[in-house]
């Protein structure tokens, strides 16, 4: 057994009356990469956002259940939120540097959270983002342009290098290639695939090839209910439930 | 089963589902016929047969050619995914039995010397067996029924025991007549032969059943002891 990084129990959402998740409830683990896959609406993003308490920031939006990360609530009145962001990081579907250089992008959060004593640490911090992120060869001769500056895919390893810049535990991600072309999601794939296990990873996916290939276990989605979860090469090669099926052959609407 | 949301995946399905059972109607008639153009002593008929297992042979290459350009294509999970693996070693082992076909076939010839063997009376007996192991273990495949193709993978007991009842009634008679011991031994072959074709038939059963249900037959049902010739 591997020890999980969240634990969700019994996790509902609701936007004002409508019930957009169900008494979810999941393990994370660091070593695996999870994949969260279902037809758009089925409430992917919405659960994913409950992990760092995004939710929160849209009005009307209610949680009921425990979510832990390594066994503290955190929804509990000590979880400091700010706190709780840098340790569980987001990358959104459209990459969203800030309009600044490249190297304030990602020195940005490092700054705030005061992980760096001086310059020198804060460049180190930076070169170490960047070099995870795979971008530190494409941009250390121009760190001084703007993140806007780069290409889709760029700017997408951009938005993960600043989400690593601050040591997170847990990076979700929420389609971060759908609006990439094949070559940048091909490295955006590769570079998830470097960071398993040093990060508890989860990707929201609509692409069920890109869920194959990066996760090592899937959690299926259908209607707000979570239907199925498990390993990812036993899920798509022998589903269990018929809606999940149904679903990943395509027989789905 | 319901329809696939792009219509062109269930036309690939079903024309491949098409090919193998063109391939297997063709790979049952070939064992029929090798068994009556022995029987018969028909030598013309021997001859077609050894002819026509090229067009079983151009069908496997056909298969693996649709096979390629639906995993290309559709990229198949799931039940797809393990029909189409299993479509593509389906139309392998048939090629195989086809193979055994044409073998028994041009043997025909090499059994004209007029001797009469008693065992002779077991083979179309035999062949009616394996015949009927391909044509089910087919069905059960486009079908997708688990529980027939259990049915048929039981029934390799049979063809076994066939084998050993030939194989120990030839052996006695080359005893008893050793001038007709080169005849006898094209026989002994041709009993090989068939229980290979229900060997195969039996492995066609694993790997219906394997697409079918997810699970191997092999390890649920394996080690009540198969008889081995
Ligand atoms: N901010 C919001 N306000 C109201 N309803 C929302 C909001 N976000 C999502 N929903 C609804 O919640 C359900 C789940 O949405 P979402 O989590 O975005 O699904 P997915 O990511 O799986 O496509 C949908 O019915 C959606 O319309
Ligand atoms: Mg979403």
């Amino acid at each position: 057994m591997t020890a999980a990084k969240i634990t969700a129990r019994d996790v509902s959402v609701y936007y004002g009356e409508k019930q957009a998740l169900e008494s979810v409830s999941i393990d994370i683990a660091t070593e695996h990469v999870t994949a969260f896959i279902g037809p758009s609406g089925c409430g992917k993003s919405t659960f994913l956002r409950c992990f760092n308490r995004m939710n929160d920031t849209i009005i009307g939006a209610r949680c009921t259940g425990r979510i832990e990360l390594d066994g503290e609530d955190i929804y509990g009145a000590e979880m400091d939120v700010v706190q709780l962001r840098a340790r569980v990081g987001m990358v959104f579907q459209k990459p969203n540097p800030f309009p600044k250089s490249i190297y304030e992008n990602v020195a940005y959060g490092p700054r705030i959270h005061g992980l760096a004593m001086d310059k020198t640490e804060l460049d180190r911090i930076v070169e170490l983002a960047l070099t995870r992120a795979g971008l530190w060869d494409e941009v250390k001769d121009r760190l001084s342009e703007s993140g806007t500056s780069l290409s889709g895919g760029q700017q997408q390893r951009l938005c993960i290098a600043r989400a690593i810049a601050v040591d997170p535990e847990v990076i979700l991600m929420d389609e971060p290639c759908s609006a990439l072309d094949p070559i940048a999601t091909a490295k955006i794939e590769d570079l998830i695939n470097q960071l398993r296990g040093r990060y508890a990873i989860v990707i929201v996916t609509h692409n069920m090839q890109q869920a194959a290939r990066v996760s090592q276990r899937t959690a299926f989605f259908h209607l707000g209910k979570l239907i199925e979860f498990g390993e990812t090469s036993e899920l798509f090669t022998n589903p269990r439930a018929e809606k999940t099926k149904d679903y990943i052959t395509g027989r789905y609407g | 089963m319901t329809e696939h949301t792009v219509r062109a995946f269930d036309q690939d399905i079903r024309a491949l589902r098409a090919l193998i059972a063109d391939m297997g109607g063709r790979a049952e008639a070939a064992v029929n016929g090798a068994m009556d153009a022995l029987v018969t002593q028909d030598h013309e008929r021997a001859l077609a047969i050894v002819g026509g297992d090229q067009k079983i042979d151009a069908l496997e290459a056909e298969v693996e050619k649709l096979v390629v350009r639906i995993i290309a294509l559709r990229a198949p999970m799931a039940d797809d995914l393990r029909e189409v693996i299993a479509a593509l070693k389906i139309a392998g082992t048939l090629e195989r039995i086809g193979d055994y076909a044409k073998s028994v076939a041009k043997r025909v010839p090499k059994l004209s010397g007029g001797q009469r063997f008693e065992a002779l009376a077991l083979f179309p007996a035999m062949t009616t067996v394996v015949v009927e192991m391909v044509h089910d273990v087919l069905d059960a495949f486009i079908a997708r029924d688990a529980d027939k193709a259990v049915d048929v993978w039981k029934r390799d007991k049979t063809v076994d025991d066939f084998h050993n009842s030939i194989f120990r009634a030839l052996l006695t008679f080359m005893m008893e007549n050793p001038q007709s011991i080169g005849s006898a031994a094209h026989l002994l072959f041709i009993a090989k032969n068939l229980e290979r074709v229900g060997d195969h038939a039996t492995n066609i059963a694993e790997m219906v059943y394997y697409a079918a249900t997810g699970t191997n037959l092999g390890e649920r049902e394996r080690g009540n002891g198969t008889a081995t010739a």
